[in-house]
């Protein structure tokens, strides 16, 4: 495998005060992939970015962003990095095309006009261009946000949340906006609260919580495993137990006997074969139920249980 | 090794804030200073006697000066950065691959640039009130530009230091105000007597404002050497502080 585009290692930082916001975190990010980093408030996300964009002094640990040491190297390194903040902050007074020119130069590169409009329109924002930003709304705020990191061309970019806050609608655009990133080679890590958005974009996901990484994996593997595959018969009457007939199966009764559960599978579709047994059983078992509902367990099941567990161990 | 495109780019961007309230930061301190030449200059001055051979309208056009430059170069460079810090705006700043030199030959060079306009502006308002001459042209562009960029670097440092807006005005109106005015402003230190001739003699600005005083009429309280070096000292410590900031991050990343 090719050297990781950006490579953490024991990255720890304790703010003044004596909070853990980072407690010894390992990652390594692949060059072109799309990463979703997901974890609850507080988790430490905005923290970690910071620490590899120059904006969090870091307090243990080391990050090495294309093959070097960011810490002698950061000159060089940040010019190929780019950053969208979760928290906007603008000069206010400036204009759309302004602001973006200025992100361009502050990075040290040429002025270039026709880059700027190519940004611009691909965000939808070059009617804009002269408007002074504070008359934007804040879903066109935080597309300037984004057209100000892109206007240095990064290879590497930060997305701290970057639906956080906007529509539906403009939340599909954002998608179609990474995705044409990752089709230009362009590495992408992003954070989320939304399970649905690390499960649509990512390549790979890792789940922070206490400044600690929980898991990191790709997203399929993570799904098959840890998937699970949920069904509820509702049962036309209570029974007291399980049946003998159906005990080879991961089954439990619950809500009084009246609904009769299952949890199991490993996201290969054993799951969904042994539901299907299950409900030929309880036929031959003359057991009638009223009703079934089945679902796949989403990446938001998988990281609660995964925060769960986490809880009762001491960090 | 300096970023120049990143210097360019920030120094630009200062000035382009500077071009957009052009009227009001210029409009101020043109009053203010008209009102100082029609009190002291015109109502006043036409009672006193001349300062050493100097119409006295034309003694107090150093000093008026260095009042404005101290406190505008002080106020422009606080606000330069202070803003970004309030705004979030720094971010992009401390993710961009700029150091010490960029940031401060960017911000404290626009600043310094607005002094110099505003002291153009008011040497010319000056001429419509009293009539004087430069006798050392070069000192004098030498001198301004040395204080305006001294003074802007110390705004730099309290823009950094400030945590709200009332600090922020804390030292331009606290400080550095009284001590123009307590400086020789409007007087030589022949028209003292004791204590006060020794005590002015502690107040630094009092050396600005005879340095400045002595590039308009080739003469003045202390020599023009004693004026810069201490100009040049102030502007070593201001540089001093900064690069300590920046090395510790102090106040800039959390
Ligand atoms: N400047 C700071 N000073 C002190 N503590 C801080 C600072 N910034 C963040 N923290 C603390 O560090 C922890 C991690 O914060 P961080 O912003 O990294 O979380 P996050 O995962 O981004 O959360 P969210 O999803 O809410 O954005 C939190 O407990 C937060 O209170
Ligand atoms: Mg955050």
């Amino acid at each position: 495998m090719s050297e990781p585009i950006l490579r953490i290692e024991g990255l720890t930082k304790v703010y003044p005060g004596g909070l853990k916001a980072l407690d010894g975190v390992d990652l390594e990010i692949r060059k072109g992939e799309i990463f979703a980093l997901l974890g609850p408030n507080g988790a430490g996300k905005t923290t970690l970015i910071g620490a590899v964009c120059g904006i969090v002094r870091v307090t243990g640990g080391s990050i090495h962003a294309f093959g070097q040491d960011m810490a002698h190297h950061w000159r060089s390194a940040r010019r190929r990095i780019g950053l969208v903040p979760q928290e906007m902050g603008f000069d206010m007074f400036e204009t759309v095309e302004r602001g973006v020119a200025y992100s361009r130069g502050l990075f040290g590169l040429g002025p270039d006009p026709a880059r700027i409009e190519e940004v611009l329109r691909s965000l939808s924002l070059w009617d804009k261009r002269k408007e002074q930003i504070r008359a934007l709304s804040g879903g066109m705020k935080r597309r300037v946000l984004i057209a100000k990191a892109l206007a240095h061309d990064p290879e590497l970019l930060f997305l701290d949340e970057p639906t956080a806050g906007v529509d539906v609608e403009l939340r599909r655009d954002m998608w179609r906006q990474i995705d044409r990133l990752r089709d230009q080679g362009v590495t992408v890590i992003l954070t989320t609260h939304y399970i649905e958005e690390a499960e649509e974009m990512a390549d790979r996901v890792g789940v922070i919580d206490k400044g600690r990484l929980l898991l990191v994996d790709d997203k399929d593997a993570i799904m098959a495993r840890m998937g699970r595959t949920e069904a509820h018969f509702r049962l036309a009457a209570p029974l007291s137990a399980v049946p003998d007939a159906l005990c080879a199966y991961p089954l439990h009764l619950e809500d009084g006997g009246r609904t009769l559960t299952y949890r199991g599978g490993d996201g290969s579709g054993k799951g969904k074969a042994e539901i299907a047994a299950v409900a030929q059983a309880l036929a031959k078992a003359d057991i009638a139920y009223t009703g079934l509902d089945q679902k796949e367990s989403s990446l938001e099941d998988i990281f609660v249980d995964l925060v769960e567990q986490t809880k009762g161990v001491p960090a | 090794m300096i970023g120049w495109r990143s210097t360019y780019a920030i120094y630009r961007n200062e000035l382009a804030r500077f071009m957009r309230t052009v009227f009001g930061s210029l409009v101020s301190p043109v009053l203010t200073t008209s009102l100082y030449f029609i009190v002291f200059g015109a109502a006043i001055g036409g009672r006193m006697d001349a300062v050493g051979g100097v119409d006295y309208g034309a003694f107090i056009v150093p000093g008026l000066l260095m009042l404005t430059l101290l406190s505008e170069s002080t106020s422009n460079a606080s606000f330069g950065i202070y803003m970004p810090r309030f705004t979030g705006a720094i971010y992009e700043l401390l993710s961009a691959p700029v150091g010490v030199a960029e940031t401060l030959l960017g911000f404290v060079g626009a600043a310094a640039t607005k002094s110099l306009i505003l002291a153009a502006v008011i040497l010319l308002t000056a001429t419509l009130f009293v009539d004087y001459h430069i006798a050392h042209p070069f000192y004098a562009l030498m001198f301004v530009i040395l204080v305006s960029a001294s003074f802007s670097l110390l705004g730099f440092i309290l823009g950094i230091w400030a945590e709200g807006f009332e600090k922020l005005q804390m030292v331009p109106m606290l400080i550095l105000t009284p001590l123009t005015f307590l400086g020789g402003t409007f007087y030589s230190i022949d028209m003292l007597s004791e204590p006060w001739r020794t005590v002015v003699q502690f107040n630094p600005i009092f050396y600005l404002v005879s340095g400045l005083r002595w590039t308009f009429l080739g003469e003045a309280d202390v020599s023009i050497g004693t004026a810069l070096s201490l100009t040049i000292a102030f502007l070593a410590l201001c540089i001093a502080i900064i690069a300590w900031i920046f090395r510790s991050g102090w106040r800039l990343r959390s």
